[in-house]
C-alpha cells in the first residue's frame, strides 16, 4: 500500500458522519421494501388493514425480533451465538418444572430469565476465558442446552401454568396492542439509545471494528463480550417466557432453528457479520419485513417452510447487493 | 560488461489515484547484487510486488533479456525465474519444510505429488544451506533465520535466475547475517541476479555491487557501489540533509518522572530497569525480537510482568490492564497503526475520542459536540490533512493516520508517552512532522519512550539510548557517547 | 548461530483422540459386552458412515477458513430429488441415481462457492441463507408429501444394504469417500493447495494460489459429498421428507472440531475427522445400550462437544503461543 500520499490531496467526502451515510442507504432500502410489502398485503386481503389482523400478524415475529436486538449487539461486537433457540428450550423446560412444583407466575418468569443468564454466562466464559471461537463454542452449547431440555422431560409436555401466565404471550395492553409488541417497541428504543448514543454503544462498535485497537484504548473487550453474551441469554430467557406463555405449554423441541432466523433478521438488518457496523433501526425494519412477508404468505395459504426460501433468498440477495455495490469502495485502498 | 537480465524503465503504479510508483527504473545483472535503497514509502515494496506478479504495472517497460515481458501473475514470475524472499517470511506454518520449498511446483509422479522425491530434493538443497533443517519438520518449528533459508531454498529449487531479498536481515543476529551473506555470495557466483533491499548501509557496502535509489516512487540514481559514498546515498535517498530530517530541539531535562525497576516476564525479558526524566526522549534500540515491544506492553498493562515495579512521579503503580495505565497517565502509540493503533473504518472524531470517552460523555451519554471540538482542535494543532473530522481514518495517508493515533493519545493528557516505531511506513515529510511533534511534546514536560529499529532515528532524536538484546538491557548511551558501531555492537551478539 | 529447533514434539491429535475412542469403546464393552455384538457394530458403522462422509466434506470447507452450514439441507434436497426421480422412473437403475445425486449436490455446493468466491460474501452468511433456501426447496419439489419406501424401487433401497464382506455398501461408500479424500488431500496439487490457501492466504497469493478458487473448490467437494450422502440417507431410512437430517450440520461440524480440524483454517486431516465421527457415533450408539434414556443422548453429546472444543482451543493456543495482540484476520 502506498504511503507517499501526504502531499497528495485526499479524496473529498461528504461532511456527514459515516454512520449516517450508511444508515440512509441501507435502512431506506429496507424501509421501502417494508412499505411495498405492506401495500401488497393490503391488496392481497381486505382484512389486512384491520387493527386486529395487524396485531395478529405481529405475533409472528415479536419474540424473534426481541432476541434480534441483543444478537445485533453481539454481532456488532464481533461474536455470534447460535445456541439461543436451545437456551429458550432449556429455560422453558425449567419454567415448566417450577410451575409444576406449584410456584406462581412471578417465580416462573424469574426462572426463565435466570436460566437464560446462566446459559449466556456459559457461552461468555467459553469465548472470553477459554478463547473458543464463538461459533464453535455455541455449536457445542446448542446441543448441550437442547440436550438438557430433552433429558429433563423426554417427549413429555409441561403445561401446569397458572392462568395469569398467559398474559405475557397472549395479553393486550391497550385495545389490539399486544404486550409482546409493546415490550418489543420499548426494548428496541432502549437498545437503540444505548447503542447509538452512549459510551457503551461506542465501545461495542469499537470492539467489533478492531478488537486490538479497542483493547489498547483501554476498553475491557472481554468484559464487554461476556456481558453481551449474558444479556443475550437473559433476553432469550425472556423470549422463552413469551413463547411458553403464548403456547401455554412446554415441549423440548420448542424454538428449534430459531437461532438461524434471529441471525438472518440481524444480518438482513444491515449488521455486518464482520462486526463493527449496523443499526438497531435496520434490525427493527428487517424484523417488520420478515413479519409482514410471513403474514402475507400466510394470507396466500403458503406454508411456513416456503418462507424459509424467501428469508434465505432475501439474506443472500441483500448481502450480495451490498457486497457488489460496496465492493469498489471497500477494496479501493488495497 | 554484460547485459542486464531484467530491466525496468518508467514503470508506474497507482492505487486509488495515489501514485505509489511514478518512475520505477532498475537494471539487474546476472552474477551481481543490486541494492535497492529508499525510505519507507519510496515505492520499494510496490516494485517487488510488480516483479513477483502480485500487482500489475499501470505503465512502463519491463524487459527480460532484452525482450519486453508482462509479469502480471505469480505463475509468470515463476516461469521467468523470479523468486522472492519476503521480509516477514511469508510461509505456511503448518506445512512441512519440504512442501514450503516446493509449494509452487511440487514434484509429481503420474500426476500425484511425489513426497519421497520432494523430501529428497529438499534435503539436497537444505544440506548446503543448513543441514539441521529436516525437510519433514513443520515450518512452525523453525527460527526466523531458518524460515528465510527455506525461502532461499525455494528460490534455488526454482532454478531462479533473479532472487529478490526484501529486508532479509531485519530480524537476524549478526552471525546469522554473516551466514546469509555467504549464501548470497554463492548465489552470485552461480550467476544469479540478486535484488537486495535493505536499510542498513554497512550491509549494502558489504554485499552489493550496484545500487538503485528510490525516493517518493521514482528512481533517483543508479550506479556501481564502489563509485558512491554512504553520505551520497543518504542524500539521494532523502533528498535533504540529516539536520532537516531530525529537527531535534534542545529542551531542558527535568527531574525523574518515571521509573521501571527489575521488570521480568517469562522468557520475553528479564530484569529491565530504567528511568525517564521530564522533557527527555529515551530511545530503545534493538533487533526485532529483542523484547522491546514486550517490555512496553507489560508497562502498558497488555501483559502482566512476573516481577518488578513501575513508578510514576514517585508513586508505585499497579497496572493490570491498559485502562489502569491510561488512568495513571501513560499512553502507548503502538507499532502497527492500522491494526493496533486506530480503527480504519471509524471517522477521525471517534478515533481520537476512543481512549477518552469518559471525559466526552455525561452520565454515560456521548457529547458529540465535545467530541467534534476535540478532534477539530487536534486536526488544527497537528496539521492533519483531511477534508473534515468526519473523514474515515482509512481515507488518510499513512503519515496523517499516525498523527491521528498520536492525537488520540495526547487527548488522554499523558505524562509518559511510549511510541513503538513511531515513523514506520510513513514518508520523509510526515516523519519530520512527527519528530517535530515529539519535540513540542517534551517541551511541555512529557517524557517519551521511543522504541525504534532505525538507527538514524534513534541517534537523531533520543537524548539517551537503551539497547536491548535477547530480553535484557545491554547498554545505555548518552546522546554524546552514541556511535552507530557501539549501538549495533551492543544490539547484536557480542 | 541459528537457533536449534525445538526437539519436543507432542503426539499428533489423531493418536490421542484415537486412544480416547478405543478407551471409550473398551469401557462400554467391559460394562456391557453385548455392545460389541456384530449387529450392533454394523449399525454403528452404518450410522456413522453418513456422519463421517458429511464431515469429510465439511472439512474441505473448514480447511479454507470457511464453514458450510448447508450440508444437511443439501443432502435433504438431493435426497428428495433422487427419491422423486426413482418414483417417476422406477426402472432407471442405480447409476443415474448416483450421478444425479453427486452432480446436483456439487451444483448446490458450487452455488455457495461462487457466492463466496466471486461476490465475496462471508461463507457463514451464504450458507445460512442457502440452508433455508435448500430446505424450502425440498418442500417445493415434493409439495410437502413424503416419499415412502413403497414408492421406492427395490434396487434403490437394497443398494445401500447390500453386504460386501459382511459390511453394507453404505459403509463401503463412506470408507471410499474418506480414502479418496485422504488421497486427494495428500497427493494432488489441488488438495495441497487447499491446505496452503487456508494456512496462510497471504503467502498463498504470493505462491500463485488463488484462495477464492480454492474456497469454491472446497464448497463443490462438500456439496458433491452431501448430495451422495443425501441419496444414501434417504435409501437407508427408506423415506424422504422435508425435515430429513434437519440440524445435522451442527453434528457434522462437531465431528470435524473434535477430529482436530481448526476452525481458523489450514489444519486438520481425514484421519482425525473419521475418528471424530466414530467417537460421536460410539457415544450415540452406546447410550441406549448402557441404559441411558435416548433423551439423554443429545445432552451427553452436547457435553462432549463442548469439552472437546475447549480442549481443541487449548491445544491450539499451546501450539501457536500466547498472542496478546492477535492480528486481525487478513481479509484475503
Amino acid at each position: 500500500m502506498s504511503t507517499l500520499s501526504s502531499s497528495v490531496p485526499t479524496r473529498r467526502t461528504t461532511s456527514k458522519p459515516f454512520t449516517w451515510r450508511r444508515l440512509l442507504r441501507w435502512e431506506t432500502l429496507l424501509g421501502l421494501v417494508v412499505i411495498a410489502d405492506f401495500l401488497l398485503n393490503t391488496k392481497l386481503s381486505p382484512y389486512f388493514l384491520s387493527p386486529w389482523t395487524l396485531s395478529d400478524a405481529s405475533f409472528n415475529f415479536t419474540e424473534r425480533a426481541i432476541m434480534a436486538l441483543p444478537m445485533a449487539l453481539l454481532i456488532i461486537a464481533g461474536e455470534i451465538d447460535i445456541s439461543v433457540g436451545s437456551t429458550m428450550a432449556m429455560a422453558s423446560v425449567l419454567m415448566g418444572l417450577v410451575a409444576k412444583a406449584g410456584f406462581g407466575t412471578p417465580m416462573v418468569c424469574v426462572t426463565g430469565i435466570v436460566v437464560g443468564v446462566f446459559a449466556g454466562g456459559i457461552n461468555g466464559v467459553l469465548v472470553t476465558v477459554f478463547r473458543v471461537p464463538s461459533i464453535v463454542a455455541t455449536i457445542g452449547t446448542l446441543s448441550l442446552f437442547r440436550g438438557i431440555a430433552y433429558a429433563v422431560i423426554g417427549d413429555g409436555v409441561l403445561k401446569s401454568y397458572k392462568p395469569d401466565f398467559a398474559y405475557f404471550g397472549q395479553g393486550y395492553v391497550w385495545g389490539p396492542v399486544s404486550f409482546e409488541l409493546v415490550l418489543f417497541a420499548a426494548l428496541a428504543i432502549v437498545f437503540a439509545i444505548v447503542l447509538h448514543t452512549t459510551v457503551i454503544g461506542r465501545r461495542i462498535f469499537a470492539i467489533g471494528a478492531n478488537p486490538v485497537a479497542a483493547r489498547l484504548s483501554g476498553i475491557r473487550v472481554d468484559a464487554y463480550k461476556f456481558w453481551i453474551f449474558v444479556l443475550l441469554g437473559a433476553v432469550s430467557g425472556l423470549a422463552s417466557v413469551l413463547l411458553t406463555s403464548r403456547l401455554g405449554s412446554t415441549r423440548p423441541s420448542i424454538a428449534t432453528g430459531w437461532e438461524l432466523e434471529v441471525i438472518t433478521m440481524v444480518i438482513l438488518g444491515g449488521i455486518s457479520i464482520d462486526g463493527g457496523q449496523g443499526s438497531i433501526l435496520g434490525v427493527v425494519l428487517s424484523a417488520l419485513l420478515i413479519g409482514l412477508v410471513t403474514f402475507g404468505l400466510s394470507l396466500l395459504n403458503v406454508p411456513g417452510i416456503v418462507l424459509a426460501i424467501v428469508t434465505g433468498g432475501l439474506l443472500i440477495g441483500v448481502v450480495a447487493l451490498s457486497s457488489i455495490v460496496g465492493y469498489s469502495g471497500r477494496r479501493r485502498r488495497h | 560488461m554484460s547485459e542486464p537480465i531484467l530491466s525496468l524503465a518508467g514503470v508506474t503504479k497507482s492505487f486509488a489515484g495515489v501514485r505509489a510508483l511514478v518512475k520505477g527504473e532498475i537494471d539487474l545483472y546476472p552474477g551481481e547484487v543490486t541494492a535497492l535503497i529508499g525510505e519507507n514509502g519510496a515505492g520499494k515494496s510496490t516494485l517487488v510486488k510488480i516483479l513477483t506478479g502480485v500487482h500489475h504495472a499501470d505503465g512502463g517497460d519491463i524487459r527480460f533479456n532484452g525482450e519486453p515481458v508482462h509479469i502480471g501473475s505469480a505463475d509468470n514470475a515463476g516461469r521467468l525465474g523470479i523468486s522472492a524472499i519476503h521480509q516477514e517470511a511469508v510461509v505456511f506454518d503448518d506445512l512441512s519444510v519440504a512442501e514450503n520449498i516446493f509449494v509452487t511446483d511440487r514434484p509429481r509422479k503420474r500426476g500425484m505429488v511425489d513426497w519421497a522425491t520432494m523430501r529428497e530434493r529438499a534435503r539436497v538443497i537444505l544440506a548446503e544451506l543448513d543441514p539441521r533443517i529436516d525437510p519433514r519438520m513443520p515450518m512452525r518449528q523453525l527460527s526466523v533465520a531458518q524460515k528465510h533459508l527455506v525461502q532461499i531454498a525455494r528460490a534455488l529449487s526454482n532454478e531462479a535466475r533473479i532472487v529478490i531479498m526484501d529486508e532479509p536481515t531485519a530480524a537476524l543476529s549478526h552471525r546469522e547475517v554473516e551466514e546469509l551473506f555467504t549464501i548470497v555470495r554463492r548465489l552470485k557466483a552461480e550467476g544469479r541476479a540478486i535484488l537486495f533491499i535493505s536499510h542498513k548501509f554497512e550491509e549494502i557496502f558489504d554485499v552489493a555491487d550496484r545500487f538503485a535509489v528510490f525516493r517518493d516512487g521514482a528512481a533517483v540514481g543508479q550506479g556501481l557501489i564502489r563509485d558512491v559514498s554512504r553520505d551520497q546515498l543518504i542524500a539521494m535517498m532523502v533528498g535533504r540533509s540529516v539536520d532537516q530530517i531530525f529537527p531535534k530541539t534542545t529542551v531542558p531535562i527535568g527531574e525523574e518522572l518515571f521509573r521501571v525497576e527489575g521488570l521480568s516476564r517469562g522468557e520475553e525479558f528479564a530484569d529491565v530497569s530504567f528511568g525517564l526524566k521530564r522533557g527527555e526522549i529515551l530511545g530503545v534500540y534493538g533487533l526485532v525480537g529483542a523484547g522491546r515491544s514486550e517490555v512496553m506492553q507489560a508497562i502498558f498493562g497488555l501483559t502482566r510482568a512476573d516481577h518488578g515495579e513501575i513508578n510514576l512521579e514517585g508513586r508505585r503503580l499497579t497496572i493490570k490492564a491498559p485502562e489502569d495505565a491510561i488512568g495513571a497517565g501513560i499512553a502507548y502509540v503502538p507499532e502497527d497503526r492500522q491494526i493496533q493503533g486506530g480503527i480504519l473504518r471509524f471517522p477521525i472524531t471517534s478515533n481520537i475520542a476512543l481512549p477518552s470517552l469518559s471525559h466526552l460523555s455525561h452520565k454515560g451519554f456521548m457529547r458529540r459536540s465535545d467530541e467534534r471540538a476535540l478532534a477539530e482542535d487536534y486536526v488544527t494543532q497537528l496539521q492533519i490533512k483531511t477534508s473534515g473530522v468526519s473523514q474515515r481514518l482509512e481515507e488518510l495517508s499513512g503519515g496523517n493516520q499516525q498523527k491521528v493515533v498520536i492525537a488520540k493519545w495526547l487527548a488522554t493528557n499523558p505524562r509518559v508517552l511510549i511510541m513503538d516505531e513511531p515513523t514506520k511506513g510513513i514518508d520523509v515529510g510526515a516523519k519530520t512532522a512527527v519528530y517535530r511533534l515529539m519535540g513540542e511534546m517534551v517541551a511541555q514536560g512529557l517524557g517519551i519512550i521511543m522504541v525504534s529499529s532505525e538507527l538514524p532515528e534513534v541517534m537523531g532524536m533520543a537524548d539517551r539510548i537503551l539497547v536491548m538484546r535477547r530480553g535484557r538491557l545491554r547498554a545505555t548511551f548518552t546522546r554524546a557517547e552514541a556511535t552507530p558501531e557501539s549501538i549495533v555492537k551492543a544490539a547484536t551478539d557480542a | 548461530m541459528l537457533k536449534l529447533i525445538g526437539v519436543r514434539r507432542g503426539l499428533p491429535h489423531e493418536v490421542g483422540l484415537g486412544l480416547l475412542t478405543l478407551l471409550l469403546l473398551a469401557l462400554v464393552t467391559i460394562a456391557f459386552p453385548r455392545f460389541l455384538v456384530i449387529d450392533n457394530l454394523k449399525s454403528l458403522v452404518d450410522d456413522t458412515a453418513l456422519l463421517i462422509m458429511l464431515a469429510v466434506g465439511e472439512m474441505f470447507v473448514l480447511l479454507t477458513r470457511g464453514v458450510d452450514l448447508s450440508v444437511a439441507a443439501n443432502a435433504a434436497l438431493t435426497g428428495m430429488v433422487v427419491a422423486l426421480f426413482n418414483a417417476h422412473y422406477p426402472g432407471a437403475g442405480i447409476l443415474p441415481v448416483l450421478v444425479i445425486a453427486i452432480v446436483m449436490g456439487a451444483a448446490l455446493g458450487l452455488f455457495n462457492g461462487l457466492l463466496v468466491w466471486k461476490v465475496r460474501i462471508p461463507s457463514i452468511v451464504v450458507t445460512l441463507g442457502t440452508l433455508s433456501v435448500y430446505r424450502g426447496c425440498v418442500y417445493l419439489v415434493s409439495g410437502g408429501a413424503w416419499v415412502n419406501s413403497g414408492q421406492m424401487s427395490p434396487f434403490f433401497l437394497s443398494f445401500v444394504r447390500f453386504p460386501i464382506l459382511g459390511i453394507s455398501v453404505l459403509s463401503w461408500i463412506g470408507l471410499l469417500v474418506a480414502v479418496l479424500a485422504w488421497l486427494f488431500l495428500r497427493y494432488t496439487v489441488s488438495g495441497r493447495n487447499l491446505y496452503a490457501a487456508g494456512n496462510n492466504p497471504n503467502a498463498a497469493g504470493y505462491a500463485g494460489i488463488d484462495v477464492g478458487r480454492m474456497q469454491c473448490l472446497a464448497f463443490v467437494l462438500s456439496g458433491a459429498i452431501a448430495g451422495l450422502a443425501g441419496y444414501l440417507w434417504v435409501a437407508r431410512f427408506a423415506v424422504a421428507y422435508t425435515d430429513v437430517a434437519s440440524g445435522f450440520e451442527l453434528q457434522v461440524i462437531a465431528a470435524c472440531v473434535i477430529g482436530g480440524v481448526s476452525i481458523t483454517g489450514g489444519v486438520g486431516g481425514v484421519v482425525g475427522v473419521v475418528i471424530g465421527g466414530l467417537f460421536l457415533g460410539i457415544i450415540k450408539n452406546a447410550l441406549p445400550v448402557v441404559g441411558i434414556s435416548p433423551f439423554f443422548q443429545m445432552a451427553v453429546s452436547g457435553f462432549v462437544i463442548t469439552v472437546a472444543v475447549i480442549l481443541n482451543a487449548g491445544s491450539y493456543r499451546k501450539n501457536h503461543g500466547r498472542k496478546i495482540l492477535e492480528r486481525a484476520e487478513a481479509s484475503s
